[in-house]
């Protein structure tokens, strides 16, 4: 069961957590604006690296918080958690965020 | 037969202890197994195999046990325990298996329970290495968990007969443990198997508490206990297990490793057998054949597959009469139930394995075998470390360094007792120090007498023979011609081979197959077992039973069952219940004599021509305030909530994204700033997260705050032509007028002395009211409604009757019409969609292609023409009266099917493709052989032009 570092509890076992998949895709300025393909592109479409991914986590059975994290995919190590608002914490040479 | 040594062995031989074994009536001493007290009455064969039904005896003496499975028939029945990790008791039962046991019947009387644990160091294994590990890390202040599977420390030590410092190791050991359990902030759990190692220094292990006891153990004691152990440093001192070579028939009765009799013979002072043939790899094993013939077995013969006998130990076996063969092998086996003879010839070169000349045959009722030994490296792969192939040893070990999980003792292929020692020394100060504490008194290495100088032997994993009968997994009959036929199917991949020969998927996990398997892959592969990745490692390490790991999470105690206010009048008057969510809802009232159908139609009946009531206190409800609160719910509704004003009520439909209808229910403006929104049942949480997640993520700056406030209030509904005359009854301060309290508004008043809120809602076309009070209140006030209508014959309903009236006039119920596919429209719904709003969830999508189609499912009525007949839920619609060819298309599917007293027939409402364009369509619909016909209607049934709402 790992733990994951809510930034406003602290270590916290896993199972207290939601995913909310990928971070920092902002609800379209006007949606109206958009074409069918940038719309579904929001609606649908996800990352899915191997490797450093940015990602929105809810302590739901805690502080019911959601915050950002980086979690490594292919490892599951969190590398950096951060409040929503906040910018994405830089990351070492090793660790960049795939794109 | 007896075969226990009359002194010797950790065993009281003063208390008797009576067993049966498949019927016959035995004895044992406490401190035996069943594995031992069996041996000791000369019964080696316990059971059969699985596929072929070969007989099959004990092959190791701890967990790693491939063949010894037992049922345990009393004190409770258990299957699948391994006769060698039974510690025996009086009235013990049981009987061997052939690979599959039974479950009891009955539930399991024990309690089960688990604990939670944190500390800064655990050590896995209470052998040599562990203990020191353990000690080191107390001695510098850390808090320790020492766990160990047996029934006391000292690990190998068990099984041998030597002296550490000129004493007993068993003293060594007990000094330990003494100042181990002295010491504040150690916990040392015996009976302990770490099963699971996972992220974060998370273990489970599971401790067998009264299991030992059988009829003795006590009630009130948890039978067994799962820790849940979170550790910042672990060290795994878990020893290792012998390896057997594989050659023809090796899975015989009386086949078994050699450290395991010695075990046998050091720790329960039983002998294997009279007649001992040792076949070896390396060293160890003349420790067990010279401690066997010292104690009366006669060994004639150590069969050494390496090309020159270790000199010195091949001299002490000389003295002993036993004669070494090097450069020879075990080449296979006679004997109809327990071996009767061993066949031994020279073995060949070494690069081909080929047998030379012709084997001399060697009676005996035993043949021992070491075939050198594999480090227990389960948990550090569990815990992701990296294994690597030491072609020393001929064993996986541990491949990299962790931060948090070290590796002492045999567990990193280490044999020298003393360098164990050293290495879980080291270990534990280097745990203490990484968890920040300073190592003080330093634990002394001891200086043990054994008569094996350890070095690694030759690495032979199977000798050339009969290859359908050379077993590799003893306890899945899977053999090396099931492995030499994986790989000419062309598998390459350890993790392929493995499922196809089923090699290390039984009980034991291939604790001694699983290498041997990787061996002979690697051989008939002609790669380099570097080369191979291993197999993953995965928890448990043991069986572990669902009783355990359900712990006290059964019964009333596996979900929380929430109950509303007015539950017990429920119950006191025959309710029926449906689960919804965790929630108990009353499903419906039925009278003596009725069924289900007859007393939905009755509280139907009574609903719409005088009053009925329901409890309804299992909707959701979240209070949303904030000066932003109507502005929120614009954007999280279709329709337009700010406009609402205070006093009134709304009905609203919420989209995900995609636009597809996700929730439904009222919203009831309460204030300026505050508003109360309805959910549905099962959705309440949902709800409430997904309001959280887009205040949190994409709106922080609105100024909205949202609570559950599901259980705070009692919710009513009052149903029917009546229900506005049961309500003058009860709140007198009220006008109930049409005129004064119109429909979609809502009123503070009182009713039967309680404060109350009433809005006038309908979820049934009826002129209905619902009454919401404090939960406190829920039950007095429901009590005075029912004493308020007795005039009326007022009706209690349940949720079926609730479905049965919303559906006569088409409102669709959230996932049971839906199903994250359909959109207002699809429902008819479109007058919910604002066409004012410049945005909300789901807005964009209603303008997508794929939501404009005219072919997509859309809701609708249908009513079979014959009205008798009642549509399964979840059938198929189809276009004809025939079934064509395969495939046929498919229209849609019946969501909802009822009869109804009020239209005095069946109908249905169902999900259709251009629904709304087919009403008056005949369609078909199979039911189990026929075709039903039904025609299309609109999704609306009852009182189309909405005349009963105001009564």
């Amino acid at each position: 069961m790992q733990l994951i570092p809510c930034p406003w509890c602290g270590p916290r076992e896993e199972a207290e957590f939601h995913y909310g998949g990928q971070a920092h895709v902002a609800y379209p300025e006007d949606p109206s604006a958009l074409t069918d393909e940038e719309w579904a592109q929001y609606v649908f479409f996800r990352e899915n690296p191997s490797g450093p991914f940015a990602e929105r986590w809810s302590h739901s059975a805690g502080c019911r918080r959601w915050f950002n994290a980086v979690r490594d995919t292919r490892t599951h190590d969190l590398l950096a958690v951060y409040r929503v608002g906040e910018p994405m914490p830089e990351l070492g040479e090793k660790d960049q965020v795939a794109s | 037969m007896n075969l226990r040594k009359p002194t010797g062995g950790a065993i009281d031989r003063n208390t008797l202890l009576r067993f049966t074994f498949n019927g016959r009536a035995l004895t044992g001493h406490p401190g035996d197994t069943l594995a031992s007290a069996l041996l000791a009455n000369g019964v080696h064969e316990v059971g059969s195999s699985v596929k072929l039904g070969r007989p099959r005896g004990i092959v190791a003496a701890g967990s790693e046990d491939p063949t010894s499975l037992v049922q345990i028939e009393a004190p409770f029945p258990e299957p699948m325990l391994l006769a060698t990790t039974v510690e025996l008791y009086d009235g013990l039962e049981a009987r061997g298996l052939a690979g599959q046991g039974r479950l009891a019947s009955l539930p399991d009387p024990a309690r089960y329970d688990a604990k939670h644990e944190h500390c800064d160091v655990l050590v896995v294994g209470a052998g040599p290495a562990g203990l020191v590990a353990a000690l080191t890390a107390a001695r510098s202040g850390a808090r320790v968990v020492l766990v160990d599977e047996q029934n006391q420390a000292g690990g190998a030590l068990l099984g041998v007969e030597e002296y550490l410092d000129d004493r007993p190791s068993a003293e060594w050991v007990a000094d330990i443990v003494a100042e181990l359990r002295s010491t504040p902030g150690v916990l040392v759990l015996e009976r302990t198997t770490a099963f699971g190692m996972y992220q974060d220094g998370f273990v489970l292990a599971l401790q067998k508490r009264t299991d030992h006891l059988g009829f003795a153990a006590p009630a009130s004691v948890a039978r067994q206990r799962v820790w849940r152990i979170r550790t910042k440093q672990t060290v795994l001192a878990t020893g290792a297990h012998e390896r057997p070579v594989v050659f023809a028939d090796n899975d015989r009765p009386g086949i078994m490793l050699a450290s395991a009799a010695r075990t046998f013979l050091h720790r329960y002072g039983v002998l294997p057998g009279s007649r001992a043939v040792v076949f070896t790899t390396n060293d160890s094993a003349y420790c067990a054949a010279i401690d066997l013939a010292e104690s009366g077995v006669d060994v004639p013969l150590i069969v050494d597959a390496r090309p020159e006998a270790p000199a010195r130990l091949a001299t002490e076996c000389a003295a002993r009469g036993i004669e070494v063969r090097a450069g020879h092998v075990v080449t296979g086996t006679e004997g109809a139930g327990r071996v009767t003879d061993a066949h031994v010839a020279p073995l060949g070169d070494i690069k081909g394995r080929g047998v030379a000349g012709h084997p001399d045959t060697v009676v005996c009722d035993t043949v021992l075998v070491s075939g050198g030994w594999n480090p227990v490296v389960n948990l550090f792969s569990q815990a992701r470390g990296k294994l690597r192939y030491d072609a020393v040893l001929g064993s996986f070990v541990q491949g990299e360094e962790l931060s948090s999980v070290r590796v002492a003792g045999s567990a990193t292929g280490e044999l020298d007792l003393t360098s164990c020692v050293r290495q879980g020394r080291e270990a534990g100060e280097a745990a203490a120090i990484a968890t920040g504490f300073t190592p003080g008194g330093q634990v002394p290495l001891p200086v043990s007498d054994s008569r094996c100088t350890q070095r690694s032997g030759l690495v032979l994993w199977r000798v050339p023979g009969a290859e359908d009968a050379s077993f590799v997994d003893l306890q899945r009959d899977s053999t090396v011609a099931d492995v030499l036929r994986a790989t000419g199917a062309g598998l390459r991949s350890l993790e392929h081979i493995k499922r196809y020969t089923t090699i290390g998927t039984a009980h034991d996990q291939g604790k001694t197959s699983g290498m041997i398997a990787a061996g002979i892959v690697a051989e008939a592969l002609g790669v380099e077992l570097a080369d191979q990745r291993p197999t993953t490692f995965r928890p448990p390490y043991t069986s572990v039973s669902f009783a355990a790991l359900a712990g006290r999470d059964r019964g009333e105690l596996h979900d929380p069952v929430r109950v509303t206010a007015i539950h017990p009048w429920h119950v006191a008057h025959g309710a029926l219940f449906e689960d919804v969510g965790q929630w108990k809802r009353p499903w419906y009232y039925p009278r003596p004599g009725e069924d289900l159908h007859a007393a939905v139609l009755r509280e139907c009946r009574a609903t719409r021509e005088s009053v009925g009531l329901m409890d309804g206190s299992t909707l959701g409800k979240i209070d949303v305030q904030g000066s932003d609160a109507g502005k929120f719910l614009d954007m999280l509704y279709t329709n337009m909530m700010s406009t609402l004003k205070v006093g009134r009520i709304r009905y609203g439909v919420m989209c995900g994204v995609d636009g597809m209808v996700i929730d439904d229910g009222t919203v009831i403006r309460v204030g300026e700033e505050r508003y109360l929104v309805t959910t549905t049942t099962g959705n309440a949480a949902k709800i409430l997260d997904w309001m959280e997640e887009w205040l949190q993520t994409e709106w922080p700056h609105l100024d909205v705050h949202c609570t559950s406030v599901t259980e705070h209030w009692a919710t009513i509904p009052l149903v029917g032509p009546k229900s506005r005359d049961v309500l003058a009854a009860v709140a007198p301060g009220l006008n109930v007028s049409n005129e004064a309290f119109e429909f979609m508004t809502w009123r503070d008043t009182v009713v039967a002395g309680i404060p109350a809120r009433v809005c006038r809602i309908s979820f049934s076309g009826e002129l209905a009211y619902e009454i919401n009070v404090t939960a406190w209140h829920g039950l007095a006030v429901w009590e005075a409604l029912m004493a308020a209508g007795e005039q009326y014959g007022i009706t209690p309903y349940g949720t079926e009757t609730m479905h049965v009236l919303r559906a006569e006039k088409g409102y669709p119920i959230i996932g049971q019409e839906t199903d994250a596919t359909v959109t207002p429209q699809d429902l008819g719904m479109s007058w919910a969609v604002s066409k004012k709003k410049p945005d909300f969830i789901g807005k964009r999508s209603f303008a997508r292609a794929e939501n404009n189609r005219t072919d997509r499912k859309q809701l609708v009525g249908l009513l079979p023409v014959d009205p008798t007949v009642l549509l399964p839920e979840g059938s198929q619609i189809v276009e004809t009266d025939r079934l064509p060819e395969p495939p046929v298309r498919m229209l849609g599917h019946v969501t909802s099917s009822y009869p109804s007293a009020a239209l005095g027939r069946t109908f249905a409402l169902a999900l259709v493709r251009s629904g709304h364009e087919r009403i008056g369509e005949t369609l078909y619909v199979p039911v189990d052989d026929s075709l039903v016909p039904v025609t299309v209607t609109d999704s609306v049934l009852y009182d189309k032009e909405g005349a009963r709402r105001d009564g």
